[in-house]
């Protein structure tokens, strides 16, 4: 600042104050600004599910899909004009599809927010870092071992076990000396990764159990088809928990982004916190996981498109990212299902297509400002 | 600024060791309420392990750290926070935080989990701005700032805390000169009481109340500066040659650093 603004300051200081504090309050949670932007991303969400529900191998207008849902809600205005296999295309196939579309963009979304300010590193993203991995392989273990008693209960427990040891291992790996450097983060989570899938592929071809390993190998792709709604509970409830509690330790989460330090100095105790929240991430993860196989990317994009919109104050980014990552993986599933029609691309074949490159950007990006400040 | 007034810091009999390493050996030291007391030495003497310990960072090996009576690891961090502030020489990113954000983390120990920010909250985040005369920085992306306005930033998020104890690592890395004495003039004007880690003789000086200086983790020296900077002394810590004047009009110890002739 030069000696002239700096006078300024002081000479015009009651209105500046004035005008300053209106505008600090326009970033502050439940404002206005933050208002609209998540009354706006409700609004497209409504309209994306409509979309989920309507675009399909049979269409359904977007009305006829209104008038479906509305009635199986319960509200008497529509008159039921359509067939019957109609109402179970909507009802039963696509409906729990797109929440399930919905819950896992969300809850990718607020996991990749979370794991980034607690690692306090940009690239940290569930998929990247192995924790995908350890969860598929918790799971496949479950499902190849056969003691696959409590059905999808016993699956999230694997998966969230797998997502949690994988989590521990990237992290102890990639920290030295107190500090996590992006190179590091990314060498452990790929080398990581690569041996959790390397055991995973192992399992699937010694197993005997030929045909259970190849819709392993489909649901390890990331994928949101084969859901209905007895098996949706669990990952809406995981999601639910989730946001619930980062909402509540946002606070926090913003303490961390100051620094380990720093946020200690502030009364955070850093340790145990950061042990809770990977307990949390990892239990969010493995049961998504479980649920919809590993999807890349969503974790990593949606945080940094929040960002620039709403700034990095995590009782802002929060549930801006929950609503933009459940529109977000509706449409990513939408377009799995219709560009290469009748044949259905798996989702995080797609995320990943858009997620790639956005990390090879990131990661320049990341590479420039490390050495403008000196930091290698 | 701050509401509550100074507390009394004790250093007592404090060893750190990392590793097999010992970076400070038997340092007592003591700040008395609304003191500013200095640190000085040179590089690798064990001054941010030092402070460090006092903000409850690095737990000593041996002795005790006390903050008004109270050895400030028999209380969580969040009540050490509530009495204890500290500026840490740290690299940090700011993630798209304002200024005013960054601030506003100051706030925290005061709050319970759920509160929102109160205009209590915004008065004292303003004026912990104008402090350090950052009140035009407040909604810029701290992320953009230049090194001395990101320190003042830090300064003023230490203040937002209204700490009755401030600790602060060479808060005058990067800041010009201009800066560096509206610093040093704030934390002059606090009733807090300050400990903090100065590299510049000079500063340290004139706004120190005491100082003590460490020399391989040990305090070679302490007490007001003028009885403390010598040249016989700063030639055994820094073994460089000086010359010490009473300033006419500062009335503060000048020391006047001489080229090593031959």
């Amino acid at each position: 600042m030069t000696a002239s603004a700096a006078g300024a300051e002081t000479g015009a200081g009651a209105e500046r104050s004035v005008r300053t504090s209106r505008r600090g309050g326009a970033r502050q949670a439940g404002s206005p600004g933050l208002a609209f932007t998540l009354l706006a991303l409700a609004v497209l969400l409504v309209v994306s599910v409509t979309a989920g529900l309507a675009i399909g191998s049979v269409r359904v207008p977007p009305g006829q899909v209104w008038g479906i849902v509305s009635h199986a809600l319960g509200f008497g205005w529509s008159t039921p004009d359509w067939s019957g296999a109609r109402e179970t295309i909507v009802l039963d196939v696509r409906a729990p599809r797109v929440l399930l579309g919905a819950v896992a963009g969300a809850g990718l979304a607020v996991v990749g927010t979370a794991l980034q300010a607690l690692i306090r590193n940009l690239l940290a993203e569930p998929y990247l870092l192995g924790v995908s991995s350890g969860a598929s392989l918790g799971a496949v273990a479950v499902i190849v071992g056969g003691v696959n008693v409590l059905g999808q209960v016993s699956l999230s427990a694997a998966a969230f076990a797998g997502a949690l040891g994988a989590l521990a291992l990237v992290y102890a790996t990639a920290r030295t000396g107190g500090r996590i450097t992006s190179s590091r983060l990314v060498l452990s989570g790929v080398a990581i990764a690569a041996v959790l899938t390397a055991i995973l592929d192992l399992l699937l071809l010694t197993t005997d159990r030929g045909n259970e390993a190849r819709a392993v190998l489909a649901w390890t792709l990331g994928g949101l088809g084969g859901v209905n709604w007895s098996t949706l509970w669990l990952p809406g409830a995981a999601l639910l928990l989730g946001i619930g509690v980062l909402m509540i330790q946002a606070r926090n989460l913003n303490l961390l982004l100051a620094g380990e330090e720093a946020a200690t100095t502030m009364g955070l105790d850093v340790a145990r916190f950061r042990a809770r929240m990977f307990v949390l991430l990892s239990l969010v993860t493995g049961v998504l996981v479980a649920a919809a196989g590993p999807i890349g990317f969503v974790g990593l994009i949606l945080p940094h498109i929040v960002r620039l919109v709403v700034g990095g104050d995590h009782r802002r980014v929060l549930p801006t990212a929950a609503l933009g990552g459940a529109v977000f993986l509706i449409w990513a599933d939408i377009a799995a299902r219709v560009v290469a029609a009748p044949t259905e691309i798996p989702v995080g074949v797609l995320t990943a297509l858009c997620g790639g490159p956005f990390f090879l950007w990131l990661l320049r990006r990341d590479a420039r400002r490390s050495t403008d400040r000196g930091e290698s | 600024m701050t509401g509550a007034s100074g507390t009394e810091l004790v250093v007592d009999g404090v060893s750190l060791i990392a590793g097999a390493h010992r970076l400070v050996e038997d340092v007592s030291l003591t700040a008395r309420t609304g003191e500013v007391v200095g640190l000085v030495g040179p590089n690798g003497s064990g001054k941010s392990s030092l402070l460090r310990a006092v903000y409850r960072v690095l737990r000593p090996a041996s002795g005790r750290v006390d903050v008004d009576g109270a050895d400030v690891w028999s209380m969580s961090a969040r009540r050490l926070a509530r009495t204890v502030a500290a500026v840490v020489q740290e690299p940090n990113a700011g993630f798209d935080l304002t200024v005013r954000e960054v601030v506003a983390m100051g706030r925290t120990p005061h709050k319970r989990l759920l509160d929102g920010d109160t205009l209590e909250d915004d008065a004292l985040i303003r004026s912990a701005l104008a402090e350090v005369n950052a009140t035009g920085l407040a909604h810029r992306p701290f992320d953009q700032l230049s090194g001395g306005e990101r320190q003042r930033v830090l300064i003023a998020r230490a203040l937002a805390q209204q700490p009755s104890l401030l600790v602060l690592d060479e808060p005058t890395n990067h800041l010009d000169i201009r800066h560096q004495l509206d610093v040093l003039g704030a934390l002059r004007r606090l009733s807090a009481t300050v400990l903090v880690a100065l590299h510049d003789l000079n500063l340290a000086a004139y706004y120190c109340d005491r100082l003590y200086v460490l020399l391989d983790g040990e305090v070679t020296a302490s007490g007001p500066p003028a009885e403390v900077l010598t040249p016989e002394l700063l030639a055994s810590v820094y073994s460089v040659a000086t010359e010490v004047t009473v300033h006419p009009r500062t009335g503060a110890p000048q020391v006047t650093f001489l080229p090593t002739s031959t």
